[in-house]
């Protein structure tokens, strides 16, 4: 770390921090601080990564041989599903949004709480309810069709699909509230002076989110209590055998779901304007234009989902067009793509835990980006669909994207958040087997599915065998990287040393009170005269960093 | 401003208003806030029966002659006198919200009550539909037996009645929620709570019954008269 802005705390602590201001479980369980929710829901969402990432090692595991090693067919097609349905419903969606969300944005707008802290303290029940549920799931018979749930599958296997549908249509609700929550917040609790052009670009990104929430969640629910009618009483709205449409349930399904993988990625991305920034010790370049391709992105999600239903039977005319719309998405995200490059050159970059983990992202996302583009070529597609080139490029979304950022962010809010700094040489190694192990895990699988190894599959042809082994070592070295990175974490809680107010030297609100901040976030409202990325370097060099 | 100032006294309005949260520096912005929040969750609303809505017009689009024949076995009186109701609700609503702006406490009791009344003879028509159509089979999906109580409907009548009674099943367990929020209002409202300085409540209330209010012009129509 190098010269910091202010290397002395502006307000001695006088009053106790969020986290020892009230003792004793009842004040955490009843808490409707939202600094306190923000690290319930870390807790939570991490507790679930854990659990989905075990199931992908077993599953790496399973596929190490092209025949069956220890998994019967069903049992793989189990611990996939459940590996899917709890990454995506219980950990990507609430990660940034409920975990770092909820602790920063009032603060970084300069409020002392979100507009409804009651609601929010809901929303966290909630979404610990609908994970009770597919937990109930997983206990009693398991569920096997994947995490879309698709008819008419799911409508006559004898897994928990009735159970496990509940829990996700229950976490929904939790997402719903959660959207609804910032979205008024950011509108009505912005301190004097922060305007729309203030706001940290962390900010707009979760209003985007936010809003896409509120927006697409309901659709999500609607659909699940279909399929829920559906299975218990068999309307015949999807069931093709009694004269519905399963190819309805994808379009429905999709509706929501292709939006909700811009749930996922815009918090990232946030994030990542954030670190680029800051450790850059360079104003962000194309302030506005990033801000607003986060709403343009949030706009266009609605308007692709077509794209998952290339090979489903939709018409060639819609076909066309959803390739068109999903071709479009590409614009704004290479915009951001291109202005944090931008922001970087000629920056004085601190090559610090967090700024590793956002270079690791601006290599993997674009990655991951980048192969979108194949397979919104409908012709492309209708080779690579289903195949592991899919599973590779999901994956360098939402792993190398949203994890990536995700994990580059809890480094960059660590002290804030705790009041404790980590071990720098430990994050570095733990930022280099991460990158290492989820390259060689995934690059293997583009190759793979090109050279047509279908997904979801528990035994596979032999000539398959060499990259599987790749990509399962692969995994292993970035489960070590996850937990080597949860170990020194958590032992920075007892042995690190005390954080300073503001270690990175950043201008945004966040980093103007203590660390951990006090209960109610500021000692006196905040008043804001300017850009959250105006460096002090800036202003003394004059030459170079024009923006 | 620091949380000690809101215990200290002062004579701005606000500062000492019990209604102010801790966390909202001045009344506008709570309401502001409270009304924000409630648009957000009514359309919220509104994409949730969407989904439905689109069910039911690729139900109509796929088999337009099963229901035009099934749709002839629901109550065009029972649907029309619920229609009645409703409006008649909202009217008395809309009356509460005016009368509590203006300080009316025991005027917005009434009209609560009169909107709560409505909102049961809804559910008793809803009640009586339902059994009706329970005795004639006409249930959904798998459930459906109408044929065996001597009711022939051409095609796939069991998608109609299903897709009947999740809307209207829907739509249900919203009046049923609307007249807890309006009972738990009147108790709120005997207890003083509001006044013409504080009642986002019971214009938020208004607005939900509003909506629910208006989903219903669009079911009864779509479901009670089709051409």
């Amino acid at each position: 770390m190098s010269s910091a802005v202010q290397s002395h705390d502006p307000h001695p602590a006088v009053e106790p921090s969020y986290l020892v201001s009230k003792r004793g479980l009842m004040s955490w369980l009843v808490t409707v601080d939202h600094k306190r929710l923000g690290l319930m829901y870390l807790a939570s969402v991490m507790f679930f990564f854990l659990i989905a990432g075990i199931l992908a090692i077993i599953l790496r595991t399973e596929l190490f041989t092209p025949d069956q090693d220890f998994m019967s067919a069903q049992t793989y097609n189990q611990v996939f599903t459940l590996h899917g349905a709890i990454m995506v419903f219980l950990f990507i969606i609430p990660s940034v949004p409920a975990a770092l969300g909820n602790f920063l944005l009032p603060l970084m707008l300069g409020a002392k709480d979100v507009a409804f802290p009651r609601l929010n303290l809901l929303s966290f029940y909630v979404y610990s309810a609908g994970a009770v549920f597919l937990i109930a799931a997983i206990l009693t018979s398991g569920l096997d069709t994947g995490w879309t749930f698709y008819t008419p599958y799911s409508t006559s296997t004898g897994t928990a699909v009735i159970t496990a549908t509940t829990g996700v249509f229950i976490a929904g609700f939790s997402s719903i509230l959660t959207g609804l929550n910032f979205v008024v917040t950011v509108h009505k609790m912005r301190a004097p002076g922060m305007n729309w052009n203030r706001m940290p670009l962390f900010v707009w990104a979760i209003y985007s989110t936010a809003v896409i929430q509120v927006l697409a969640t309901p659709v999500l629910a609607i659909t699940l209590l279909l399929l829920i009618i559906e299975r218990s009483l068999g309307i015949g709205i999807f069931d093709p055998a009694m004269g519905g449409d399963p190819v309805l349930f994808q379009h429905f399904f999709w509706f929501y779901s292709h939006p909700a993988v811009y749930i996922m990625i815009l918090p990232g991305f946030g994030i990542i304007s954030e670190l680029v920034t800051v450790h850059s010790r360079k104003h962000i370049f194309g302030y506005k234009a990033i801000a607003l391709s986060s709403v343009a992105i949030a706009v266009i999600s609605f308007v692709v989902w077509g794209h998952h239903l290339f090979v489903s039977g939709q018409s060639e005319l819609a076909g066309v067009l959803f390739s068109f719309l999903t071709f479009a998405v590409g614009v704004p995200t290479a915009i951001k793509t291109f202005s944090w490059v931008a922001t970087l050159y000629k920056g004085s970059i601190q090559y610090n835990t967090a700024c590793w983990y956002g270079m690791a992202f601006l290599w993997t996302f674009t990655v991951g980006g980048l192969t979108g583009l194949p397979l919104s070529t409908l012709a492309i597609d209708v080779h690579l669909h289903d195949t592991y080139f899919v599973v590779a490029h999901f994956h360098y979304v939402m792993v190398g994207g949203t994890v990536v950022a995700f994990i580059g962010g809890l480094h960059h809010w660590w002290p804030k958040m705790t009041g404790k700094m980590f071990n720098e040489t430990a994050g570095k190694i733990g930022c280099l087997l991460v990158f290492i192990g989820f390259n060689v895990t995934f690059m293997t699988q583009f190759f793979l599915g090109h050279q047509g190894m279908p997904r979801r599959y528990y035994a596979y042809l032999p000539e398959y065998q060499v990259m599987h082994q790749v990509s399962t070592i692969g995994s292993y070295i970035l489960a070590v990287g996850l937990l080597w990175t949860l170990i020194y974490l958590v032992h920075s809680l007892f042995k690190g040393e005390k954080a300073p107010s503001n270690p990175w030297g950043a201008v945004s609100l966040e980093w103007q009170t203590q660390s951990p901040p006090i209960e109610h976030n500021f000692h006196e409202t905040p008043h804001i005269h300017g850009s959250p990325y105006d460096f002090p370097e800036i202003d003394k060099s004059g030459a170079g960093g024009h923006h | 401003m620091s949380n000690e100032h809101a215990h200290a006294p002062a004579h701005d309005d606000d500062e000492h208003n019990p209604h102010l949260a801790h966390h909202f520096d001045t009344m506008g912005q709570q309401t502001a806030s409270a009304k924000l929040g409630m648009w957000l969750f009514l359309a919220t609303e509104i994409l949730m029966f969407s989904g439905l809505f689109l069910a039911y017009f690729i139900l109509r689009m796929f088999y337009p002659e099963m229901v035009l024949e099934a749709h002839e076995h629901l109550s065009k009186w029972a649907g029309g006198i619920n229609t009645v109701v409703l409006l008649t609700s909202s009217y008395t609503m809309a009356l509460g919200v005016r009368s509590i702006q203006l300080g009316d406490v025991k005027k917005l009791r009434l009209m609560l009550v009169l909107t709560i009344l409505c909102g049961c003879i809804f559910m008793v028509v809803k009640y009586f539909e339902y059994s009706a159509k329970f005795q004639h089979g006409m249930l959904p999906g798998k459930y459906y037996t109408a044929h065996l109580h001597g009711y022939e409907i051409d095609g796939l009548p069991h998608i109609f009645f299903g897709v009947y009674f999740m809307m209207t099943g829907l739509h249900g367990i919203h009046v049923a929620i609307g007249l807890a929020i309006m009972l738990w209002m009147f108790v709120r409202a005997g207890r003083g709570e509001f006044g013409a300085k504080n009642y986002v409540a019971i214009e938020n209330t208004g607005l939900y019954w509003h909506l629910v209010d208006l989903i219903w012009i669009f079911l009864f129509p779509l479901l009670y008269l089709v051409k």
